[in-house]
């Protein structure tokens, strides 16, 4: 065993008092918070220039074990106070962590709206397509037919694709990696912190203690040797048809943009007009 | 000095960036657009920013997270929205987060009439996010007051690190007056407090003398956690109520030790009356001529303006109400602040005067009131 301190992790975590965490035994979102870890450490960011901010769920518990500048909001909403800090603080890196029900449903608005404005800041989103914390409800991700405990009788609900849904919105950077394919998915945050604009990486998890117990989809190895084998990157799937892609995950970069610009830098334009007196 | 014509929602923006208010994130509404409209011209100029966000929600979220980077913080809106702002106001009194919330009350309840002006925000704005939390809450009569009890709210958020906020009604919003501005210079400030302690000692949520722990913004070297949940010193949740408690505690004691400077109340002909009527906001308005109607015709009326709503001035109000025969409560609502009144003074001595249906109340219905005859 290599000496704590020479692991990268233990260089970004709070000791103190919040361990051990709040995350059921397999679960991916450990996975996510390493990878964000190391991508930080990689790209040599200052801690002080670094604020987390998420919402509630599983996922909205992530940032209180890392010693960043640390926002739990509430749920849904953390791409609007992450908004608001962004524009009294452009030089922060603001990374943004949700779950898919806090995303995609009680934050969908502020979520699609975070894209459209291309504001910089780093949205990463724990898809387990379910409410884990509550118990296994459907998501907005949850896919069509599969069991959640509220919808017993299987769920007649067809799901969002994150990744796709932020590249129409308007997003600068948009990827998708799973767990499985971790040192994929951390140069993918990687990309996301760096780009100049509204980024989104959405990092396909798993949930074994409510979706996959009521779906039979065995514990976390099982889960996680899913993502391997039901995913493909977009190169391989361009060559498929729809039919032989449908239930695949599709990993890799769904938007790269140049053309557009970042809002807070636009608003710095705005203030050098309205103080040069250019709209009087 | 200058004098200007000025509307109340425009004084409560250049109140606001008189007080320091850097940031502003809102979402159109009648009747506190013009607040928005103003601060989307105005901030910037200051170097300031302005986002219209895509619903109140966001609004009171953005001003929450432009705070805890370090700015004097604003949204104003009306009752539909601010129904929809409680989620975070709620936030903003558990992490102690100084911003300034406007409501300009219009009639309700939901849609109600928008351009019609009420007071039926008043018990929502003390209880209208769930659990308990002390809340500040202050409310103008005329626009100059607007301008300076704007500059207040801001003042009372930075210096006890809490929500406040302003509950002006439409005709306080709309209407214009002629009034004097006060010279930049002579304008108190309050600015937020800097902590005294390197990063590795900060405790965000310490239970410090002065009950008001400093907040330093993100980004300037203490890294530390801000939660919805209960948390501890140190700003991590924690369920045990040894912790939560001195919270708790503290939290309503930063406000009741202070009720001396928050509690702002305009009085006059109260030590003399066998009646008083106490009023608010434009109904106040209403109510003070009334009250000159009653002392002409030889009547011994009191005068009381309540320009802090909440905490309620119950101590004001308890020893002005002592000798006083009948106290007179107009309100344009089915009686909110009346309750209050009530349970102080008693329910047999309060004469209320409410109507919630657009129309301000008549100086002639308080008269009424005044003299016994309803």
């Amino acid at each position: 065993m290599p000496k704590a301190e020479s692991r990268v992790h233990e260089r970004y975590l709070r000791h103190s008092k919040k361990f051990p965490n709040v995350w059921c035994a397999g679960c991916g979102i450990g996975i996510v918070l390493h990878a964000i870890i190391r991508a930080v450490d990689k790209l040599g960011i200052d801690k002080d220039d670094i604020a987390m901010v998420s919402g509630i769920g599983c996922t909205g518990r992530m940032p209180v074990y890392v010693d960043f500048n640390t926002l739990h909001t509430t749920h849904g909403r953390a791409l609007a106070f992450a908004t608001g800090l962004k524009l009294v603080k452009p030089h922060m890196k603001i990374l943004v962590v949700m779950g898919d029900g806090d995303a995609m449903a009680i934050g969908g608005n502020h979520f699609i709206h975070a894209a459209r404005r291309n504001i910089g800041l780093t949205a990463i989103v724990v898809n387990n397509e379910t409410y884990g914390m509550t118990g296994g409800q459907y998501s907005p991700t949850t896919p069509l037919n599969a069991r959640a405990t509220t919808a017993p009788y299987g769920n007649i609900e067809p799901p969002f694709h994150i990744a796709e849904m932020a590249a129409v919105a308007g997003a600068s950077f948009v990827a998708r990696s799973t767990v499985y394919h971790v040192t994929e998915m951390q140069r993918y945050i990687e990309q996301a912190i760096l780009k100049d604009g509204f980024s989104l990486v959405e990092a396909i998890s798993y949930c074994p203690t409510t979706f996959g117990r009521l779906n039979r989809l065995g514990a976390a190895p099982q889960m996680m040797r899913a993502l391997k084998d039901n995913s493909m990157t977009v190169q391989q799937a361009e060559k498929l048809s729809d039919e032989e892609k449908k239930g695949k995950i599709i990993r890799g970069i769904f938007a790269d943009r140049q053309d557009l610009q970042e809002y807070t830098r636009l608003y710095g334009e705005v203030i050098r007009r309205a103080k040069a007196g250019e709209v009087e | 000095m200058t004098r200007v014509l000025m509307q109340g929602d425009q004084a409560c923006a250049e109140g606001a960036i008189a007080a320091g208010c850097r940031f502003f994130a809102g979402y159109p509404i009648t009747p506190a657009t013009e607040i928005a409209e103003v601060m989307a011209r105005r901030l910037p100029q200051v170097g300031g920013v302005f986002i219209q966000m895509e619903d109140e929600i966001a609004s009171m979220s953005a001003v929450i997270g432009a705070a805890v980077g370090g700015a004097k913080a604003m949204t104003a809106t009306s009752g539909p929205g601010f129904s929809l702002m409680q989620e975070n106001i709620g936030y903003a009194a558990m992490a102690e987060i100084p911003c300034v919330i406007v409501d300009v009350q219009r009639v309700g309840p939901s849609t109600g009439q928008p351009t019609r002006p009420s007071q039926g925000d008043i018990m929502q704005a003390r209880w209208g996010t769930h659990g308990d939390h002390p809340i500040i809450a202050l409310c103008p009569a005329s626009v100059r007051e607007t301008f300076d009890l704007t500059v207040t709210a801001f003042n009372f958020a930075e210096r006890y690190r809490t929500p406040v906020l302003l509950m002006m009604d439409e005709v306080i919003g709309h209407m214009r007056e002629g009034i004097e501005l006060p010279a930049n210079e002579t304008i108190e400030r309050v600015e937020r407090e800097k902590t005294l302690v390197p990063p590795e000692w900060y405790k965000p949520f310490e239970n410090l003398p002065s009950d008001v722990p400093p907040l330093v913004p993100f980004g300037e070297g203490y890294r530390y956690h801000v939660t919805g949940l209960h948390h501890d010193e140190r700003g991590y949740p924690t369920e045990r109520p040894d912790e939560v408690n001195l919270w708790l505690e503290r939290v309503n004691r930063k406000i009741e030790r202070s009720l001396s400077h928050i509690l702002l109340v305009k009085q006059d002909g109260v030590r003399e009356a066998d009646t008083l009527v106490i009023s608010y906001g434009a109904t106040a308005r209403s109510a003070r001529h009334a009250v000159e109607m009653a002392r002409q015709r030889g009547r011994r009326v009191g005068f009381m303006q309540l320009q802090t709503l909440w905490p309620f001035p119950e101590e004001i109000v308890e020893e002005a109400t002592g000798r006083i025969h009948r106290v007179v409560v107009p309100e344009m609502n089915l009686g909110q602040i009346a309750l209050e009144v009530e349970r102080i003074a008693g329910r047999s001595k309060v004469r209320r005067v409410n109507r919630a249906d657009g129309e301000m109340i008549h100086p002639d219905d308080i008269l009424s009131a005044i003299e016994g005859m309803r």
